[in-house]
């Protein structure tokens, strides 16, 4: 905007009132209601007002920290103080969530009694990382507001080049097609990795999502650096009673155009109304267990696709997470200990060689999943390629694991394995 | 008084999240693991049945995602009434009820218009809430609003939020108001476009880190340079500069938007689930859009002409991602 421009205070708000009709809930209803008590609500409508009138944005970004911490808090200063005084610094604070997002109500109304206290009284429930995020406090009250919180045992996100605030779904809390327990493994990765949440210590930002199926409600696959995803090794489970019920109800012809057609791999059969899987064949996509799911279920065998790299559009374009470990399970303490250990392998050989800024998934596009693998001391495996190789210029004599500049000389593997085999065959 | 300066002691640091087993409904605490089946009792209610024959209801409420304390209370007023002082919310800032009485579904739902205002829905093949960004209610590099132009198409996609039946599969749809794209993939996502280079304003150079400005461009567009006072400033070579705004994150003073220029782009095709064909990213298909407050009525227009694509031709639990993709639009 012009230099120049004259702001006056904007004590109606023509535009955003048209957000106020039709069927959908109205969000500037309800800051006007807030309004009420909260005059600070009223400048923020105005400045929001003015946003709408001019397509422009109003707010500045800096960093703020409460002691001990290195994120969790979004500061904000409006650039119209002059004209809306009470919203000059309006910060947001990023609660850590309890995990799959249930509530007590007596936690949640804590949570309202302390930000009524020290804020505008905004609360979003919640950010796209997942976190409670607490709008409307400034320079003082934000670090009152985290003190009350903190005593009330709540904690603050992610913020930052820092491990983020996990999210996942509903899991075993809910579903009968969760493999795994989702809340129970973010809440036990929180725990473990707390440090690394509130310290920025990574080259960028780390997401971890658990979804208990491939239906993936957690969105991890897209959106989380290391999606843990459940599935199962053992067949897939069928009631045969439930399979006649439900063709007698829908028609063999639904069962087949639905189901049966629709499977990826062609595993499924409808033979004299009943059910027949390959299960070697089953990819475990979901599709048929989520149209039939009094009838089909997952197997026993359960556990989880511990995923990696996937990320939305900045830098490099979009990443999509690929498989690091086709199964583990993820049961026991030392199931865990395993996840954890190989987080800090990642984490440390990313945190050497990683570029600032640099995502994961980046740092893999860039060094390579060979020199990757190398450095987190892990072997490849089948799984981790999508497609096979299709060019024929390969220089077999040079596939020496992966290296990154400035790190020492491997010998080429396959010539030393070629001496040896000379060597024994002597 | 001696005690009036002593410094306050500090609140426990790394609390961690909050414990999740007391937030579960009792329901949900005594059948962790061993749930049966669900099924869909009627759009927006979803019952779950447990291996132990317990049956548990959920209504499901599209929420503003904003809330003031006053309407959070107002929700918990209603899980308390409704549901043992227990709720939760989904990935889709979605409001779940857990009810133990069928016969309570009905005054729920009442109670959830009349005093929240939500609508009801959101399950099965319908629109489910929009996931969005901050945008100008409290982003710092935003093109446009998140929370306003969510809440108008939510009005022009009411009836697909309240009904289960009348898509070939469900439909996910996000909002993002800039390029770096917060709101994520989607079945159909609108997002921001930049159309120019960033203009950089001389006065701000000085408050960012040169270095990690020139680090941070994808396409290395961005150099130092000395202007002509001998001052270092930086340039940015308009044919590599792909208009992402990656350096406007890092350096406010590379000013990425333009109110007369940027518009809204509509992607199709993003897709979360491994479910059949595997996940998905989505593509350009409308380009170009107005960035129209207070409703942006293009916007509406296009995403409505999609859905009704959709809905007239896709395969049932064809998702959108897979189907719009090899039809043209109508």
């Amino acid at each position: 905007m012009s230099e120049t421009k004259k702001f006056e205070v904007k004590d109606k708000t023509p535009m955003l009132d048209e957000l106020e009709s039709g069927p959908w809930p109205s969000f500037v209803t309800d800051l006007k209601e807030l309004s009420k008590e909260k005059p600070a609500i009223k400048q923020l409508l105005g400045q929001l007002e003015q946003s709408y009138e001019d397509k422009w944005n109003y707010w500045q970004g800096t960093v703020l920290n409460v002691d001990g911490y290195g994120g969790g808090v979004i500061a904000r200063y409006s650039e119209l103080s002059e004209q809306y005084p009470d919203i000059a610094q309006f910060h947001t604070i990023r609660i850590l969530p309890p995990p799959g997002w249930v509530y007590s109500t007596e936690k949640l109304r804590e949570l309202c009694d302390i930000w009524e206290k020290h804020s505008a009284g905004i609360i979003q429930l919640h950010g796209m990382t997942g976190d409670i995020l607490l709008l409307g406090s400034d320079n003082k009250t934000t670090f009152e507001a985290a003190e009350e919180l903190m005593e009330a045992g709540w904690d603050l996100g992610g913020s930052g080049a820092a491990l983020r605030t996990l999210a996942c779904c509903v899991g075993d809390a809910r579903c009968e097609m969760s493999c795994i327990d989702t809340m129970g493994i973010t809440k036990h990765l929180t725990d473990k990795f707390i440090s690394q949440l509130h310290r920025p210590e990574l080259p960028y930002k780390y997401k971890f999502k658990v979804s208990g199926c491939a239906n993936d409600c957690a969105a991890s696959i897209q959106r989380s650096d290391m999606p843990i995803i459940g599935t199962w090794r053992d067949a897939i489970k069928i009631d045969q009673d439930e399979v006649g019920k439900f063709v007698e109800k829908h028609g063999a012809d639904y069962v087949v155009d639905n189901v049966i057609s629709l499977c990826p791999t062609k595993c499924i059969h409808l033979r004299d109304n009943k059910i027949e899987v390959d299960d070697d064949d089953c990819v475990k996509c979901m599709h048929c267990i989520n149209v039939m799911h009094k009838a089909l279920a997952v197997g026993d065998d359960k556990g989880a696709t511990i995923l990696i790299g996937g990320k939305r559009t900045l830098k490099i374009g979009d990443t999509m997470s690929s498989v690091l470990i086709p199964f583990m399970p993820l049961k026991t303490d030392e199931d865990m200990e395993k996840l954890t250990d190989l987080v800090e392998r990642i984490w440390d050989f990313w945190g050497d060689h990683g570029l600032e800024h640099e995502r994961v998934g980046e740092f893999i596009a860039r060094v390579g999943l060979g020199a990757f693998l190398d450095g987190i001391g892990m072997e490849p495996d089948p799984q981790m390629v999508m497609h096979p190789r299709t060019s024929n210029f390969i220089k077999f004599e040079e596939l020496a694991p992966g290296k990154i500049a400035g790190e020492p000389e491997h010998d080429p593997a396959v010539v030393n394995e070629e001496v040896e085999t000379m060597e024994k065959s002597v | 008084m001696a005690t009036a300066t002593k410094k306050k002691k500090m609140a426990p640091r790394d609390n961690s999240a909050p414990d999740y087993k007391p937030m579960l409904h009792p329901l949900m605490t005594k059948n962790y693991g061993q749930w049966k089946y669900h099924e869909s009792v009627k759009p927006g209610v979803l019952v779950y049945v447990a291996k132990s024959g317990d049956k548990l209801w959920v209504v499901r409420a599209g929420s503003t995602r904003t809330l003031s304390i006053g309407m959070v209370r107002k929700i918990c007023d209603l899980a308390d009434k409704y549901s043992q002082g227990h709720l939760r919310f989904t990935s889709r800032a979605n409001l779940e009820f857990s009810l133990e009485n069928e016969k309570d579904i009905e005054p729920l739902i009442k109670e959830i218009k009349d005093v929240l205002g939500f609508a009801i829905g959101g399950t099965g093949h319908s629109i489910s809430n929009i996931l969005h960004t901050q945008g100008w209610l409290h982003c710092n590099l935003p093109g446009t609003d998140a929370a306003g132009s969510v809440k108008a198409l939510m009005d022009t996609l009411y009836d697909e939020f309240i009904t289960d039946d009348t898509l070939p599969a469900r439909v996910k749809i996000s909002a993002s108001c800039c390029q770096i794209n917060c709101g994520g993939q989607a079945d159909i996502a609108i997002n921001l476009q930049h159309h120019h280079p960033p203009v950089i304003k001389p006065e701000g150079v000085g408050q960012c880190e040169l270095p990690k400005v020139v680090a941070i461009c994808p396409v290395a567009a961005i150099r130092p340079r000395q202007d002509e006072n001998g001052k270092t400033t930086m340039e940015v070579v308009e044919e590599k500069c792909m208009y992402c705004g990656a350096c406007h994150g890092q350096c406010p003073t590379m000013e990425i938007r333009d109110a007369k220029t940027d518009t809204l782009s509509i992607w199709i095709g993003g897709k979360s689930s491994s479910v059949r064909g595997g996940p998905s990213f989505m593509k350009l298909a409308i380009w170009g859009l107005p960035n129209n407050t207070p409703r942006w009525p293009e916007v509406g227009d296009a995403v409505r002409k999609i859905i009704d694509c959709y809905k007239s031709s896709a395969k049932k639990f064809i998702v959108a991602s897979c189907h719009l993709l090899q039809k043209p639009m109508g």
